[in-house]
């Protein structure tokens, strides 16, 4: 057997193997809140969050629903546009469809899996309480003579005759030797018991606490102002609001780029293209007078960044992240009138799409009037125009070009890169097309975190108790010369063999020869 | 000493409970929306597409429906013609009708608005602030918000009928 | 450079071989050779020892060139993560062979370590410039940290296989059920590690032999989409064609399941079993059975001390690595530092796992073969994690599929 000894939590383990002749050294007798009663509900509750059976148990619980929640994608990460209902049985057939009935398909955000989660907080909560105040009257003492049986029982254990003597000798020189080896050596007459590394037993602790402050820092998301997720399209040169907060973001610029051939290594070809940054030249205002919504805003710039994927913008403790984009989107038509009398141009003029102006004077005699603006154009069944989103898809203009020739007006469908006229008569005017202007959106993902520093404080806090408890050992050894021969004990919590060695060290120094072996004839030993 | 011991674990394990029930509840039960049926509509100014700008807060004492839409959505378009005779019935009642477009441009709003003969005042709503202000997902989404400002209806979806806008209406009109 | 590098890796993967061999030859010769068996264990673990460091500096060399070329760590595909997997697990054996200095365990450390290198060899070489989402140095601190923890646990796996062997009494009556029998799931844990050598030979037997199937699968929107198949069919895809006359399908794969994907793992389930009962008739005996003698002369508290010990160390830094670095980077880079990815699922069931076990065996005393149990199945979720979500489950995390 190894080590009975538990840093953190347990019931003794006599109770599961039956056995009673080893001490029990978990908490060298003090005896544990929980185990001194269980008679009202409040010690029963106490006492079922306070075993560590019960909180394995619900790991286990919590370790099968989790993967379970990975056999189909959960519902925000559903590839199609099918509502949940009809994806998990079209893409996942029957299963799909008793997964998502039995609500697995958003498992990890459901009242009973969060219960659980919690439930495992309480009981990290509970047992510590439990355990750590016995853990620390128990090593807070150290009592150097110990009843023989006490030693014997230890895993490790060894006894060998020296003469009278020597004995006094013997001792110094094991003190001597522990000492090197960092022991803290209490000694007490012809008895000593030496310790190091009682810190590490802290660790389990210490790393509860902050798995502790983590589940606290993962609830504060829940407060109000704490936790903030949006997204907003920003296309280049516009300026827009930054939902829920006071903040306006400017999208200078986006840039798509791809690796060139000189980006890449020599002997490296790459299929395709790939790319290599997407990124948003951005300049963030705020909004400093507080205004009702809508009223045009007063900004001041407080930032400019390159947002750039794993490169979000942070102004205080609002986050922008690079997270998807429209390239070369129209933004605009540019076009000329045309005389058609001379076929030459009167003018060129630019139709907005965005906003596209309600007339424009192009010469002094000719004004063209934009009537009706449809921005993803489409005939309906009973061929009326429409619009079938907001976004300009497809754009379509009614225009009319008021002339000295046409001073009711020459009426015209502009269509993306046609015109139609009235079929009535002869036109005197017709549209030439240029290049029209296309532009890029940035679609920002919009964050505020408050939580996280805490959250990473509770992580560091957790590294701080995982190391302690692991890479550390308690380990104290007793000496005993009161009962005739040099009686030798040890006792660890983990790694014995690395306490063997060092004991043969310091016997091998005094040119006592033992064997590892021998070392390990203690009570528990086979 | 026993006593304590269960006073400090009661207290303990309340702490707790209430820690856990307060974070399932918020997790799992509450709906995050601040814009519901009961709640205070929030403020808000926009520009009328006929000029000049319209506040909400101006028209405390007066029954207000708010409609959002957009000309690319069949069914707020089949509900403008019954909103715009309301508009006419209720003129003289206190209740106001307006609608508030989202993000499209002052010429398509005025080109459509021209089309359905609209008389009741539209906002418009280029950068969709207030359609995020008032949490607006499908369209068309209709508020009916009494004189002192707190919205009795929300109406998701559309369109609503004469019979519809009218039952809402007088839920708000000033007596 | 490139191909330097490339060589380095190959001259690391042979050396581990001989230095397995040598591991055996200390464990397994101590009885037939005619001197002191401690110094014959002594002396050829040591060359074990040696060539195994050997091939660890060179693999090493094969790292630094590689990042030297690329301008990247070579931790940025599957086959660039499977081979540093393979050096971590090295490292962690280095480490812990320091300590304990039993070649026996160097015999099934260093293979496992071998057949993660030989198990990155199937998927893609091309060095690949990084995509925008990967160019954070986050990508080396989280991903080597991550693999360091896994190439510890690693180590553990192997101490509790070899627990287990030692242990586990192959004179087990054979009134009990089949599947209460302990060297029935000992067996099948080998054969499990089987199927991923199985997996590693066909692969590379069949992209060696150019073998290509196409399939054309028509879409609901009625275009017709291509899978290639680079070994035989066993399972089609859903409504395939097969374009060449080619063996098989035996049979269609379900709709919502990618056909090429469950023809991989048939396959290496298939060939793990071929491979398991081929050696099994060969040597006839279970190959536990076979094993166990060659452990016979280990303490087994020793060998429970070990893959105790490998997880304990491992554990802290699987928790940096796995969880509190991934949260950093994916804060960075997705905006959340949680998201309930199958990836983070599944590092997240991993670590409850091993603290389950740390938990049984600190204050349960669940010492011995119980928590070597533990520690092979422990392992299982690793691989898992690695291997399955990623081809299988995709999610954020895919790199380049097979």
């Amino acid at each position: 057997m190894g080590t009975v000894l538990c840093e953190s939590c347990g019931k003794p383990l006599q109770q599961d193997e039956g056995e009673t002749a080893f001490p029990d050294m978990r908490y060298d007798g003090v005896s544990r809140r929980s185990q001194t009663y269980s008679r009202t509900l409040v010690d029963k509750v106490w006492n079922f969050f306070s075993s560590v059976r019960n909180a394995v148990i619900m790991i286990i619980i919590v370790l099968i629903a989790s993967a379970v929640g990975t056999v189909f994608p959960q519902e925000q990460y559903i590839p199609t546009l099918d509502p949940p209902e009809i994806y998990y049985e079209k893409a996942h057939g029957t299963l799909g469809k008793i997964y998502y009935q039995l609500g697995f398909h958003n498992l990890y955000t459901s009242w009973w899996y969060i219960t659980l989660l919690l439930m495992i907080g309480i009981s990290l909560v509970i047992c510590s309480l439990d355990r750590v105040v016995p853990l620390y009257r128990a090593l807070k003492k150290l009592p150097v003579k110990r009843h023989p049986s006490f030693l014997k029982g230890q895993q490790v254990y060894t006894q060998f005759e020296i003469d009278e003597t020597e004995k006094e000798r013997t001792l110094e020189q094991l003190e001597k030797g522990l000492k090197q080896k960092r022991y803290r050596v209490v000694r007490e007459g012809n008895a000593l018991v030496a310790e190091k590394g009682r810190f590490s037993r802290w660790g389990p602790y210490v790393n509860h606490i902050g798995l502790i402050l983590v589940i606290i820092g993962v609830l504060m998301r829940l407060l109000p102002g704490f936790y903030l997720n949006d997204f907003v399209w920003v296309r280049e040169g516009e300026t827009k609001q930054v939902p829920g907060t006071p903040y306006y973001v400017k999208n200078v610029e986006f840039i798509e780029e791809y690796y060139e051939e000189e980006d890449l290594p020599e002997g490296v070809e790459v299929e395709g293209r790939v790319v290599k940054n997407y990124q948003t030249d951005a300049i963030l205002y705020e909004q400093r007078v507080s205004d009702i919504p809508g009223a045009p805003p007063e900004l001041v710039e407080v930032h400019r960044d390159q947002i750039r994927v794993n490169h979000p913008l942070k102004y205080k403790d609002l986050l922008l992240y690079q997270a998807e984009r429209r390239i070369n989107q129209l933004s605009a038509l540019n076009l000329e009138l045309i005389d058609n009398r001379t076929g030459e141009s009167i003018g060129a003029f630019k139709l907005d799409l965005y906003n596209p102006p309600a007339d424009i004077q192009l010469t002094d005699e000719i004004t063209i009037q934009i009537l009706e603006y449809y921005q993803d154009f489409e005939w309906t069944e009973d061929n009326q125009p429409r619009t079938k989103s907001p976004e300009p898809n497809n754009p379509a203009f009614v225009v009319s070009v008021i002339s000295p020739q046409t001073p009711e007006g020459e009426r015209s469908w502009i269509f993306l890169g046609s015109t139609l006229g009235s079929p009535d008569r002869e036109p005197f005017f017709s549209y030439r097309f240029n290049k029209p202007d296309i532009v890029d959106s940035t679609g920002l993902m919009v964050r505020k975190e408050k939580s996280l520093p805490f959250i990473y404080f509770g992580s560091g806090v957790v590294m701080v108790g995982l190391i302690m408890g692991f890479y550390w050992q308690h380990r104290r050894i007793w000496i005993d010369l009161n009962h005739g021969p040099l009686q030798l004990a040890a006792h660890t919590n983990k790694n014995w063999y690395g306490l063997k060695r060092e004991i043969l060290q310091i016997l091998k120094k005094m040119e006592i020869d033992v064997t590892i072996d021998q070392l390990s004839k203690g009570g528990k030993s086979k | 000493m026993k006593k304590s011991k269960t006073g400090m674990r009661i207290l303990i394990l309340a702490i707790l409970f209430i820690a856990v029930v307060g974070a399932i509840y918020n997790t799992a039960f509450t709906d995050k929306q601040a814009i519901k049926e009961g709640a205070k509509a929030p403020d808000f100014v926009l520009p009328e597409l006929r000029g000049g700008t319209i506040q909400l807060s101006d028209l405390k004492g007066k029954g207000v429906v708010l409609n959002f839409w957009g000309s690319w959505c069949p069914p707020c378009v089949e509900e403008m013609p019954a909103l715009n005779r309301a508009y006419h019935k209720y003129q003289d009642d206190g209740v106001e009708i307006i609608g508030i477009n989202i993000s499209e441009s002052k010429v398509a709003v005025s080109s459509f608005v021209q089309r359905l003969n609209l008389d009741f005042p539209i906002l418009l709503d280029q950068k969709r602030e207030i359609t995020n202000l008032y949490e607006i997902d499908p369209i068309p989404t209709t508020f009916f918000i009494d004189k002192d400002g707190i919205i009795q209806k929300i109406v998701i979806g559309g369109p609503m009928s004469d019979q519809t806008i009218q039952r809402y209406i007088t839920q708000i009109m000033p007596e | 450079m490139i191909q330097l590098s490339s060589n380095l890796l190959l001259i690391a993967f042979i050396l581990y071989m001989f230095g397995s061999i040598a591991f055996v030859i200390s464990v397994t010769g101590r009885r037939w050779r005619n001197r002191a068996p401690e110094d014959h264990a002594r002396r050829w673990g040591w060359i074990g020892f040696y060539l195994t460091l050997a091939g660890f500096f060179s693999q090493l060399g094969f790292i630094i060139l590689r990042w030297m070329v690329s301008g990247h760590s070579p931790t940025s595909n599957m086959f660039e993560f499977m081979a540093f997997l393979g050096f971590t697990i090295i490292l962690a054996f280095i480490v812990l062979y320091l300590i304990y200095r039993i070649p026996a365990l160097g015999m099934f450390a260093v293979p496992v370590g071998m057949i993660m290198i030989a198990y990155a060899s199937v998927f893609p070489k091309e060095i690949m410039p990084l995509i925008p989402a990967l160019q954070s140095y986050w990508l080396y601190i989280h991903v080597t940290t991550a693999a360091l923890g896994e190439g510890i646990f690693a180590i553990g796996f192997a101490a509790g296989l070899m627990y287990l062997i030692r242990t586990v009494d192959q004179t087990e009556q054979s009134s009990i059920t089949w599947w209460k029998r302990k060297t029935t799931w000992l067996e099948f844990s080998i054969s499990v590690v089987l199927m991923l050598v199985g997996f590693i030979l066909m692969t590379t037997l069949f992209s060696t032999a150019g073998y290509e199937v196409t399939y054309q699968i028509p879409n609901e929107d009625g275009n017709v989409r291509e899978m290639t198949y680079h070994l035989p069919s066993i399972a089609g895809p859903h409504n395939g064609q097969q374009m060449e006359v080619a063996f098989g399908p035996l049979f269609e794969a379900p709709e919502w399941m990618n056909g090429r994907k469950l023809n991989t793992m048939l396959w290496s389930i298939l060939s793990g079993i071929v491979l398991y009962w081929l050696i099994r008739l060969l040597i006839r005996k279970r190959l536990s059975a076979a094993m166990k003698p060659w452990l016979n002369d280990l303490d087994p508290d020793v060998i429970d001390e070990i893959s105790y010990r490998s997880i304990a160390i491992g554990f802290p830094i699987f928790t940096l690595g796995a969880l509190i670095f991934a949260m950093i980077w994916a804060a960075e880079a997705w905006g959340r530092f949680w998201g309930w990815d199958p990836k983070e699922v599944w590092a997240l069931i991993t670590w409850l796992f091993y603290s389950a076990y740390l938990h049984l065996r600190l204050s349960r005393g669940w010492h011995g073969s119980k928590s070597a149990w533990m520690a092979v199945l422990g392992f299982v979720f690793v691989l898992f994690t690695l291997v399955f979500v990623n081809l299988v489950i995709a999610g954020l995390h895919s790199y380049a599929g097979v």
